[in-house]
């Protein structure tokens, strides 16, 4: 990336060790989980029927996910934390999620273009990580892979569609690029660079198609990785985690 | 005095583990599906292997609770369910007997050929993606216009 990535960390907060296995299956599993939740509110309210049953079967894709990551993390770790310790008993600053997923869904077309950058990332990232030499981890990959096609096919499908539509859809599928353009440098950072091209070229194929433009301005912004979160994740997770606030330790 | 050496009856346990059923497509039973890798006995006790299907399957923690349950009525008292995630699952794995009782339900099986389920055309249209559960699509007829569950290649 050339542009400069503006962080919503602190000055001097401390840079975490990108080498550390077990932050950063905890990473992978916090952005599954984040927009597992998010995509949840659709449901009922989604434009059709088949919407509403599609972004229901991706975030289950997302949170199943993120379940067997979060299990797979306990056990490297080995300090016994389950995937509710990990969901449901953290604290904000210790989720390590971009801040693309918890940011809110906005019409529909946001929805769909923050799909479309998320889902071609992770299509890269899956592919990485299902050859890694954690063989549960390329396991779990390999599998979130061919769904993550399938959930780059939904979105992209929906950004031509919507782009290259009516003048009112393709004004409000521009708005969500030029809103969420900001929150994209941020996926590829650390171990994730190597993907940005492969990802940028994917990316602006379905734009030109769709007829939008990436934003001129540079300005991104970053942080979530190191816990440091937009105004959003908060109410999230206060949702979220509100049972387990209420009554501590119950399980179903 | 006399020894009683308790040996655990290993064919009897694959048999009942393989004849649990999917809960969404109870026709299937999880050999047939693929998802039951191995039943093998450690120590005393009964370790059942199963791969899940799709990440977001919630079948997979029905289906571990009802191969407890089942060995557990079988007179298995200790009983392990073990989830693997490597290599990942495969509708290739489905097994033919598999394949011919998901078209028998009218279900049109994983593979590039769609037929519908009910006058055997060949030719149909993607209604949604996304069917009433993560494994499926939503296809209707050309030729008969019914609407028809397309068990998805993954």
């Amino acid at each position: 990336m050339s542009e400069p990535i503006i962080s919503t960390a602190p000055q001097g907060a401390p840079t975490p060790d990108p080498s550390d296995p077990v932050r950063a299956l905890v990473a992978h599993a916090d952005d599954n989980l984040i927009l597992a939740q998010r995509l949840g509110e659709w449901i009922s309210r989604a434009p059709e029927l088949e919407e509403d049953i599609a972004i229901g079967n991706i975030a289950l894709d997302h949170l199943g996910v993120a379940r067997a990551l979060y299990t797979h993390a306990g056990q490297l770790e080995g300090k016994e934390r389950t995937e509710d310790d990990f969901a449901m008993r953290r604290p904000e600053r210790e989720f390590l999620n971009v801040l693309l997923v918890e940011q809110p869904n906005g019409d529909f077309a946001q929805t769909m273009v923050r799909g479309l950058f998320f889902d071609a990332y992770q299509v890269e990232l899956w592919a990485d990580l299902s050859v890694s030499e954690d063989t549960t981890l390329a396991g779990i990959a390999g599998r979130a892979l061919k769904e993550a096609r399938y959930h780059l096919l939904h979105s992209s499908t929906w950004v031509i569609r919507l782009g290259d539509g009516t003048d009112e859809s393709h004004t409000r599928a521009q708005t969500a690029v030029d809103t969420l353009w900001r929150y994209t440098a941020e996926l590829f950072e650390g171990a994730a660079s190597g993907y940005h091209d492969i990802w940028e070229k994917v990316v602006n194929d379905i734009l030109d198609e769709a007829r939008l433009q990436i934003p001129d301005d540079p300005y991104q912004r970053g942080g979530g990785r190191r816990g440091f979160h937009s105004e959003h994740l908060g109410p999230l997770l206060a949702e979220m985690q509100w049972m387990q606030h209420s009554h501590p330790g119950q399980e179903w | 005095m006399v020894t009683i050496t308790a040996t655990l009856d290993l064919d009897r346990a694959r048999e009942v583990a393989s004849r649990v059923v999917d809960p969404e497509i109870p026709v299937l039973t999880i050999a047939d599906l693929g998802i039951l890798r191995e039943v093998r006995a450690v120590s005393g006790r009964v370790v059942a292997i199963i791969t899940p299907t799709y990440s977001g399957c919630p079948a997979m923690i029905q289906i571990a609770d009802d191969l407890r349950s089942a060995l557990g009525a079988a007179g298995f008292d200790e009983v392990e369910v073990k989830t693997v995630h490597d290599p990942p699952w495969t509708t290739n794995w489905i097994t033919p007997e598999g394949v011919d009782k998901l078209a028998s339900f009218g279900i049109a099986p994983p593979g590039d050929e769609i037929v519908c389920p009910r006058c055997r055309s060949g030719s149909s249209r993607v209604v949604s993606r996304f069917g009433s559960t993560a494994c499926k699509a939503l296809m209707a007829c050309s030729s008969c216009g019914e609407p028809f569950d397309h068990f998805k290649e993954f």
